[in-house]
Order: structure tokens, then C-alpha cells, then sequence
């Protein structure tokens, strides 16, 4: 040990990029920020939904998009960047027009993550953090995802993308480059980063119907316990208000 | 006798399109709620403190006495929080639940918030699983249109607004005050208790904060009540719950099976480790809880049973890695995620995890000079119980649990590298197009 290297501890740190100014935001997007304000009973807590909202506009938080909350809300600039700048959603730079995450926390890097996220980054001749030189694909290396029993795991906008190999790796990036229709593994028809993150800021696309209910991992228990006839105890058939006295034993 | 797998919250999960509220309510969805309904607020909320009902998330504290902490006369309005940001490493047990059937959590939001006096509660769900947020949003949406929620709840006077809140990547705001801060509109950082959630939680309000699961279990204890619920389990850990099995086994998946439940069991129902195998480490309930081994197949998969043996249930997250792993390599990634979603406000922490990356990368190089181990163990007692929130205990226990079970590893770390003594190829699903040492 050396000592402590005086680097930055966040390595994404700093504050929004004020260099590029450019904006998409209209009448509607903040007439939309301040449907999301009215939602809770303190506006304030609508910041995190703005912000998906802003980078489902700007592609990026943008300064004019910290501006706009800041009015929405009543509250400085400052504040919103200084939220904006603590999540790891929040981008800083224009996401591809698909975001791929693969996901390298212990269990999926042991599994093969590592060796899929080399795959892919070879592949895009991009590191993660980076966007392909056309705009297509952005690449973030992604922490646990919630989907362990489907290890590896990626992401696409969100989406889940199961049991992956880097030959499934391959087709996935190729077929996104060349705009073919991509389904998630356990969700709908893959669209855009824009639009996934238009969906978190709580404005539905309507896919909610699309896709399984369920993986096959997630039903493994449901299936053992059919095959030998398990269930869980049955009910009684009294009311089952408390009287207080009720002994469990 | 239970039987070994006790499928309630998953039992729908197969059905035809399980997440639409027709096909909930074809089941007997909604009907706990009208039951709920008809009782006493109090009533409601002693069937759940009598079916010995613990939190999902992880900590284990009786989910209707943190309800009866609720001041029901303080004249604020009260607010019930949904903790729905699964984030823990391994665990995987919620998103499941609300993507197949998100019906069972908001009826359980509905009645839980009767119970309270709640009338505005939120599902906080990360944001980074887009297609259950859609579900959940739909449900909602449901839900209203039924009549079950908005005002004048099936003609019982109870109004409840429910809101579906996207987080935006960040593990620490699973800890309930840092959730809080999230939820309104801050940095999520923890809060300093007292005073706690209960007295003082949202906007400063009386506030309950639930797992997921532990609020989708309300419906099935009220629909048949607080004894049939505690006939499954243990004799302090009541009822079922839902297992995750991941890793190096033949079959990955969901259990839904009443509390005490062993590994080896599970490992049974799930054909074992994969061919030629054998189970080397596990972790009980995600990354945060102390890490067994082989030695511990056979202890019951309970709050109290993972409490005798050193560490805790945690998530019930089994996260089980066969002999071909390099228990450094898997600390180190799991101390990275905690560096990473540190959320800087404590130094211990912050500075503290920053310090066990670069021992344990010197370990996974084979670069550890002696007295490293000890150092190692030093940072963690200058970490550990010395932060606001368990996200500092948690980042420790993965090391401390695997220098206890596997110090000898971490001896070889001063002089071979992991990926030496464990071929990373050995471990993954699929060989490497290239070589990579990560």
C-alpha cells in the first residue's frame, strides 16, 4: 500500500456539462414537469421523475433541464444538480440510442459478466462510459440488476436481458445496430433509452402488456412444487378476524 | 407438517397473464381487501402483529409492531412507503413478484395503509428495471378504475392515493431514511435516528417503510388469517417466504417455502450444484450477510437459525459458488459495489472502502505483503458499527466471513494470483473468446 491516491472518489463526479447547451425542451416538456410536480403532496419529490423526464428530452440532464426543474419546483439550480449528480442514471453526456449495461458485480462477473462486458466492449470498440462514434450504443458496467437466477445478466434500456452468452451478446449488438426489432427476455419490444426513461418519469407507452409474467427461473419452485403435489396449508374456514387469543402452536 | 414448498405469493405467477386485475380477481384477488375493509383499522392491523409477520427486507423486525409505532394521534397525515428497491447483490425475489402479479402488492398497500391511517403511499421501485415499473404503473391504474383506490374505497369512506416512484440507481436508497431523502427529491443519504421513520419519516410525518414482500403478504394473512400463516414456519419465524437460489447450481430460481427451510433442501429440489461440483460458499441472504460454507447445509433458513450461525437471513438471497471460485476475487467485486454505492456521507465508509479495494486488489494479484490480513481485518473494525446506516456493516461482513472461513486464500494472495489458483474460465458458463484478467 502506497498511501491514498488523492483521485476524485466519484470518477463521474463534477458537475453537469454546461460546454453543450443545446436543448429540446418545449411549452409541453414543462408543461409535462409540472404534471409530475402535482403527483405528490410536496412538489419537490417529483425531482427524480423530472429528471428521467429531461433525458428522455435532452438525451443527457442538461442545463436548461436543471434550469427548468429548478423553476418548476421553486428551488435553485444548485439543488437539482447537486440530486442530478448523485444518482447513477443521471448522465452528464447524450446516452447511445440504446444504453446496454452488462452487469459485473461478483455473482454474474464470476458467471461469465466479465468475459461478456470484454465481448461487447471489443465489439463496439468502446470502453464502458462511452457511446459508439454513430450514436448508436452507450455501454455502462452495470451493478446486480435484481434478475441473480438469470446470471449473466444485460440490460438494454432497462430491459432484461437473461442468460446471456457472448454469442447471444453478438446477435443482441448486431441486431440493435441494424435496427431489427429486439424483445427483452422478460419484457416488451426494446425502443430507445429516450423513450424507457420517458416511462420512469410516469408516462406509460403502453407496453406494459407485452412480454411474459413470468422467466422460467422465477417459476421453478411453482413447478417442483405441482410435480409433487405441495402447497401451502389450506385455509381455515372461520373468519379470520383476531380474537387475540388465537394460540399458533 | 407443512409441506416443503408452500407457493402463496407465487402461486399466480404461471397463470395467463397474472398481472392483469381480471385475472387477479378471477383468483380471489381484491377479496382480503374487502374483508379488510369491514374490520377496525386496529382489528386489521392485530391480525398482522399476531401472524408474527417479519420484514422481507432483510432486518426481520415484526412488520405490525413497526405499524403500531405509528402515533395515531399525531394530527400530521400518515404516509406508508413501499421499499421497492431491491438492490442488495443476489437478491432477486421482488422484481419477480411485482412483474408477474403487482395486484398482490398494491392490494397489500391498500390494506396496510387502512391499517395505519395512511391515506397517500408510495412504491418507491429502483429504476433501473423498466418493465416493472410499467406493471406496477398499470396496476395502479387498475386499481383506480375498479374502485380500489382514489376516494370512497368500495363504499367504506377510506380514500388512498397510491403513486409509482422511480428511483434513479442508487443501492444505499434501500435503507429506509436514505429512501426518505430520495423520496423527497434529495441526495439519498441516510437519516440519523431517532427520531425514527415511525414519528418522524416523509415530509417529517408518521411513516412506515416496508419491503415489498412483507406488504405482499398482508392480503394472504388477512384473507386467512394470523393462525393459518403462522402454522408455517419456524416457532419466531413465521410464515413463508420466497428463497432465490442463484449461482453455480443446476437450476436456478424462486422457492416459496415457510421459513427454516435448509440449503440442502433447496439444493435438492434444484438438482444441486452443476455436474461434477460441489458447493465451496453461500451466502444466505445477499452479499451484506456473513458468507457459509458446506458446513452450514443444514441449518434452518430463519431469522434465528442464520443468527445462531454468525450471520443473518438477510434477503434469503442463496447466492452458492462451487469449489472453482476464488473467494477473493468474489469479496473483492463485492466490496467494489459497496465502495461504489457508498453514499459519502460517513467517512468511515466513504474513505474505508475506498482503503479494502485496493488491500483486496493487491490479494486478487497475489501483491499482499504479510500483515495485510491483518490490516484488512483492522479497516473493517474502523468501518463496521462507525456509520449511519448497515450499508458499512454489510460492505464488512463479506470480508470479515471470508478471511474467518478462508484465510488461506488470502495467504496464497501474497503470493500467487487469484486467477492462478482459480482459472476464472473455471467458473463462467461459457469460455472467454480472450483471455481476460479482470
Amino acid at each position: 500500500m502506497s498511501g491514498h491516491e488523492f483521485q476524485s472518489f466519484f470518477p463521474e463526479s463534477g458537475s453537469i456539462d454546461h460546454t453543450d447547451t443545446s436543448t429540446a425542451i418545449t411549452e409541453t416538456t414543462l408543461t409535462e414537469l409540472r404534471q409530475i410536480a402535482a403527483r405528490y403532496p410536496h412538489k419537490r419529490s417529483a425531482l427524480l421523475p423530472m429528471l428521467h423526464l429531461v433525458q428522455s428530452v435532452d438525451g443527457r440532464v442538461s442545463p436548461a433541464g436543471i434550469q427548468a426543474c429548478a423553476e418548476v419546483l421553486e428551488i435553485t439550480a444548485a439543488q437539482v444538480s447537486g440530486v442530478a449528480t448523485f444518482y447513477t442514471m443521471y448522465r452528464r453526456r447524450p446516452a447511445g440510442k440504446h444504453h446496454v449495461g452488462v452487469c459485473t458485480t461478483a455473482l454474474c462477473a464470476v458467471m461469465g459478466g466479465d468475459y461478456l462486458l470484454e465481448t461487447v466492449s471489443q465489439k463496439l470498440g468502446i470502453e464502458p462510459g462511452e457511446v459508439t462514434p454513430d450514436g448508436t450504443i452507450s455501454l455502462e458496467r452495470l451493478e446486480c440488476n435484481a434478475a441473480c437466477d438469470f446470471a449473466p445478466v444485460m440490460m438494454v434500456n432497462w430491459e432484461f436481458m437473461d442468460n446471456m452468452t457472448p454469442d447471444k451478446a453478438d446477435q443482441l449488438l448486431d441486431d440493435l445496430a441494424s435496427g431489427r426489432v429486439v424483445k427483452s427476455t422478460r419484457g416488451a419490444t426494446l425502443t430507445s433509452w429516450r423513450e424507457a426513461e420517458r416511462v420512469l418519469a410516469g408516462f406509460p407507452d403502453g407496453r406494459a402488456d407485452e412480454g411474459p409474467g413470468a422467466g422460467e427461473a422465477s417459476l421453478l419452485g411453482l413447478r417442483v412444487a405441482a410435480e409433487r403435489g405441495w402447497k401451502a396449508p389450506e385455509a381455515p374456514h372461520t373468519e379470520a378476524i383476531s380474537d387475540g387469543k388465537e394460540a399458533t402452536q | 407438517m407443512t409441506d416443503v414448498l408452500t407457493p402463496v405469493l407465487s402461486a399466480n405467477w404461471a397463470d395467463e397473464r397474472p398481472w392483469k386485475i381480471t385475472n387477479y380477481e378471477h383468483r380471489g384477488g381484491y377479496s382480503a381487501l374487502r374483508k379488510a375493509l369491514v374490520q377496525a383499522p386496529s382489528q386489521v392491523m392485530d391480525v398482522v402483529k399476531e401472524s408474527g409477520l417479519r420484514g422481507r427486507g432483510g432486518a426481520g423486525f415484526p412488520t405490525g409492531m413497526k405499524w403500531s409505532f405509528v402515533p395515531q394521534a399525531n394530527p400530521n397525515p400518515k404516509y406508508l412507503v413501499v421499499n421497492a428497491d431491491e438492490s442488495e447483490p443476489g437478491t432477486c425475489k421482488d422484481m419477480p413478484l411485482m412483474l408477474a402479479s403487482p395486484h398482490t402488492l398494491v392490494e397489500g398497500v391498500i390494506i396496510s395503509s387502512y391499517a395505519i391511517g395512511c391515506k397517500y403511499a408510495f412504491i418507491y421501485c429502483r429504476g433501473e428495471v423498466l418493465h416493472v415499473i410499467r406493471r406496477l404503473q398499470q396496476a395502479v391504474r387498475e386499481a383506480y378504475s375498479s374502485g380500489y383506490l382514489g376516494r370512497n374505497i368500495l363504499g367504506s369512506g377510506f380514500d388512498l392515493d397510491v403513486v409509482v416512484h422511480a428511483g434513479a440507481g442508487a443501492y444505499i436508497c434501500g435503507e429506509e431514511t436514505a429512501l426518505l431523502d430520495s423520496l423527497e427529491g434529495r441526495r439519498g443519504q441516510p437519516r440519523l435516528r431517532p427520531p425514527f421513520p415511525a414519528v418522524a419519516g416523509l415530509y417529517a410525518c408518521p411513516t412506515v417503510i416496508n419491503n415489498v414482500e412483507s406488504i405482499a403478504s398482508v392480503p394472504a394473512i388477512i384473507e386467512h388469517g394470523a393462525r393459518w400463516f403462522s402454522s408455517m414456519g419456524t416457532e419466531k419465524s413465521k410464515g413463508m417466504t420466497i428463497y432465490s437460489l442463484s449461482g453455480h447450481v443446476q437450476r436456478p430460481g424462486q422457492f416459496e417455502a415457510p421459513l427454516g427451510i435448509t440449503l440442502r433442501q433447496l439444493l435438492e429440489l434444484s438438482g444441486g450444484m452443476r455436474e461434477g461440483h460441489q458447493l465451496k460458499f453461500w451466502t444466505p441472504g445477499g452479499s451484506s450477510t456473513p458468507i457459509l460454507t458446506a458446513d452450514h447445509l443444514d441449518v434452518p433458513l430463519d431469522y434465528e437459525g442464520m443468527a445462531a450461525a454468525g450471520t443473518m437471513l438477510g434477503t434469503k438471497a442463496l447466492q452458492c459458488f462451487d469449489e472453482t471460485t476464488s473467494v477473493v476475487r468474489t469479496t473483492l467485486r463485492w466490496v467494489e459495489f459497496y465502495k461504489h454505492e457508498s453514499c459519502g456521507k460517513c467517512t468511515p465508509c466513504r474513505e474505508g472502502n475506498w482503503w479494502l479495494v485496493q488491500l483486496l486488489t493487491a490479494f486478487e494479484q497475489g501483491k499482499a505483503v504479510p500483515g495485510d490480513i491483518e490490516k484488512l481485518l483492522d479497516i473493517c473494525d474502523d468501518i463496521g458499527g462507525r456509520s449511519f446506516c448497515a450499508l458499512a456493516d454489510g460492505a464488512v461482513a463479506c470480508v470479515t466471513s471470508a478471511v474467518r472461513h478462508f484465510r488461506s486464500e488470502f495467504e496464497a494472495g501474497m503470493k500467487t494470483p487469484a486467477w492462478e489458483l482459480f482459472p476464472y474460465q473455471a467458473s463462467a458458463l461459457f469460455g472467454a473468446r480472450q483471455e481476460v484478467h479482470a
